[in-house]
């Protein structure tokens, strides 16, 4: 079995060809970055089966950040490489090649995004390309799958080739500015609308505005799609489930079994929130409370991921975020960190210095409420008034520009500056950006529904033995004495690391005022992150760091949460 | 070097006559041929490796206030990179 690795530039399409091959699922986007961890797959071959591997792209063989290391590692392990080439761009493209082919590793050349360099005028004579590198190439338009099947076809054309020798990196351009004269033609090309917009887009003067006319109207729509898709879709499915799980209750009888399906009935009745049943609270939280905002968040996200608009955004954000000792590219970790902050954490590894991604982990741990959090938030503050929820974020925005601030001024090390392509803008294609939904989707089901059973599951155990009675009468002091909450919310802050949806819902019955609720939601975001996201920053930062950032954090719950007893409740 | 276009406008040399300047002091929409990267071995191969190279034409798409990024245009490719560096690469407006 032979290993095949996908490699190249930066948002050339390789994690795309990478799904083509395999009919595996990897997160494809229209910007820089988008991949920072290897994924295997499987293809056949003829009889043979062949492993291919999707890594992060690189520009060249020297990594600059830990996301190219990676790459570097794929690289050595390769028996061939699929080289993915961006066709619109070909001449820097070719860097990379002549790199791994000086290597002596065997090589297919895919001349990716075929389409758009006709479009923009660019050809490539195929037949001399060849010749000049004396390996395969095949031009491929991965989004439609275009050439896939011939690019397959070539895979066993590669041969080992001894004609090209290291050379160093002036002698490289000189070969490639040969190469490129001798197979390319430019014809001259006026500026577009789309141009036109790309540069509205990324100037100060008019890309502001155009920004925060953008993140607003994200936001809107991710409420309105979340609000309807619950109030005409999952509330009704409820409430057609109601009588079934009554039924159930009944059926059970009062004891042991009904305290764990169905939970505390109220006056009654079922309480999705504060029943505390696997078979009520247990999937009525993730499928009715969260689900429906994450359906409606990823779906944007993607629009906004596959249009090429977030390296703009990292631009405008650039000399802000080099306050908070990163560089505009932080914006993105933080943007994915507000689905979860899992992935969000994990894209910090395209920043170059560890400074740099010890401040985005923590930052996004600490001030980045993920949406399973959010949803619980607009659910059981959004009765009470926007006002409340806009307090919850107002604050959590305070604490990630202090925190900042804070951080940058801390932390040993370098903030390089911010050196990033902007893609071309592109049209999100609509059933790109549903599949991509649909993985994150199920992504989503499979992490949370385990956690939150077992969530419920701990919480009946811990009220039957005692053990809430017991930790709340220990953190008393702090919770009651310091936060000015109920002591019984203890619970929900020890639950909030298996999941934080599950512990806003444990908010509900202690019977807060709604001060009291913006306290502990607030808290609940700052104090610890949750257990996935604690062991991605374990993994990406180490021990030593992860010590630090939990300190870190503790440390801040309890100022802020002092400050906002202080400012909300006044005593 | 940044001051170089300031000083001669000051002076009422005209424009085209500057013979090289960095590429955060051309105005905006200014069209201009790279002439050389000043800086260490690791930043001239960065900068080469995402395109900006020398003899290559380069425009200035935007350059963002308080010191902050510039956005440049090579080979019909949009780039931003930080202020620092961008002061090292040095251009000449074409006559």
């Amino acid at each position: 079995m032979k290993k095949i690795v996908l490699m190249g530039n930066p948002n050339v399409g390789k994690s795309v060809v990478f799904s083509r091959l395999t009919g595996a699922n990897v997160i494809a986007s229209n910007y820089p970055g988008t991949t920072v961890d290897f994924s295997k797959g499987k293809m056949c071959l003829g009889k043979e089966g062949h492993e291919i591997i999707d890594a992060p792209g690189t520009y060249s063989l020297e990594p600059s950040n830990k996301a190219e290391e990676v790459a570097l590692e794929m690289f050595e392990q390769a028996d061939l490489i699929i080289n993915v080439v961006d066709a619109t761009n070909l001449e820097r493209n070719l860097y990379l090649t002549l790199q791994i082919l000086e290597r002596k590793k065997q090589v297919v050349l895919a001349l990716n995004m075929w389409d758009e360099a006709r479009h923009t005028g660019v050809t490539i004579d195929l037949k001399k390309l060849e010749h000049d590198l004396q390996i395969p190439v095949v031009p491929t338009v991965a989004l439609s799958g275009e050439g896939i099947h011939d690019l397959i076809g070539r895979i066993d054309e590669v041969r080992s080739l001894e004609k090209i020798e290291p050379m160093n990196e002036s002698d490289r351009w000189i070969k490639i500015g040969k190469i490129i004269r001798n197979v390319q033609q430019v014809t001259h090309r006026h500026h577009t609308l789309r141009d036109w917009i790309s540069e509205a887009s990324i100037r100060p003067l008019t890309g502001f505005p155009l920004a925060l006319a953008m993140i607003f109207t994200a936001l809107w729509l991710v409420s309105f799609i979340g609000e309807t898709l619950i109030s005409y879709f999952f509330d009704p499915l409820f409430t057609l489930y109601t009588p079934i799980a009554m039924g159930l209750s009944t059926w059970l009888g009062p004891g042991i079994l009904q305290e764990l399906f169905i939970g505390k009935l109220i006056d009654g009745q079922i309480d999705y929130i504060q029943s505390m049943g696997l078979l009520t609270t247990g999937i009525y939280v993730p499928f009715a409370m969260v689900l429906p905002y994450i359906i409606a968040f990823y779906s944007i996200l993607a629009i906004f991921e596959d249009s090429g608009y977030l390296p703009r955004l990292a631009t405008l954000t650039d000399t802000i975020f080099h306050r908070f000792g990163m560089h505009g590219f932080g914006i993105i970790p933080v943007f994915l960190g507000l689905g979860c902050n899992v992935p969000g954490i994990l894209a910090a590894r395209s920043l170059e210095t560890k400074k740099q991604r010890f401040i985005a982990a923590t930052l996004i741990a600490i001030s980045v409420p993920c949406m399973a959090k959010n949803a619980m938030v607009f659910g059981i503050l959004g009765p009470y008034g926007v006002g409340y929820i806009f307090l919850v974020f107002a604050t959590l925005f305070i604490v990630f520009v202090v925190s900042g601030l804070i951080l940058n001024q801390l932390m040993k090390g370098d903030s390089p500056e911010i050196c990033l392509e902007i893609p071309p803008y592109r049209k999100p294609d609509t059933v790109t950006v549903l599949k991509k939904t649909l993985m994150r989707i199920r992504w989503f089901l499979k992490e949370a529904i385990p956690f939150l059973f077992l969530g419920v599951l701990l919480i009946n155990l811990l009220y039957t033995i005692g053990f809430v009675e017991w930790l709340g009468g220990i953190f008393a002091p702090v919770i009651q004495g310091w936060f000015g909450l109920p002591k019984e919310a203890t619970t929900a802050l020890l639950i909030g690391f298996l999941r934080k949806d599950l512990a806003v819902g444990m908010l509900l019955p202690l019977g807060m005022s709604p001060m009291q609720l913006v306290i502990a939601t607030t808290l609940l975001t700052i104090y610890f992150p949750c257990v996935g996201t604690f062991a991605v920053m374990f993994r990406e930062l180490g021990i030593r760091d992860m010590i630090k950032a939990t300190a870190f954090m503790a440390g801040t719950a309890f100022m802020v949460g002092g400050m906002m007893r202080l400012v909300l409740l006044g005593i | 070097m940044i001051f170089i276009s300031t000083i001669a406008r000051l002076l009422g040399i005209p424009k085209g006559c500057i013979m090289e300047q960095p590429i955060t002091s051309l105005e905006t929409g200014t069209t201009a041929v790279i002439l050389r990267l000043e800086g260490g071995h690791w930043f001239q191969n960065k900068m080469r490796g995402i395109g900006i190279r020398e003899q290559k034409t380069i425009r200035l798409v935007a350059k963002h206030p308080f010191n902050g990024p510039v956005v440049v245009e090579v080979d019909n490719r949009e780039m931003t990179i930080g202020r620092r560096m961008a002061e090292h690469i040095i251009t000449r407006i074409p006559k």
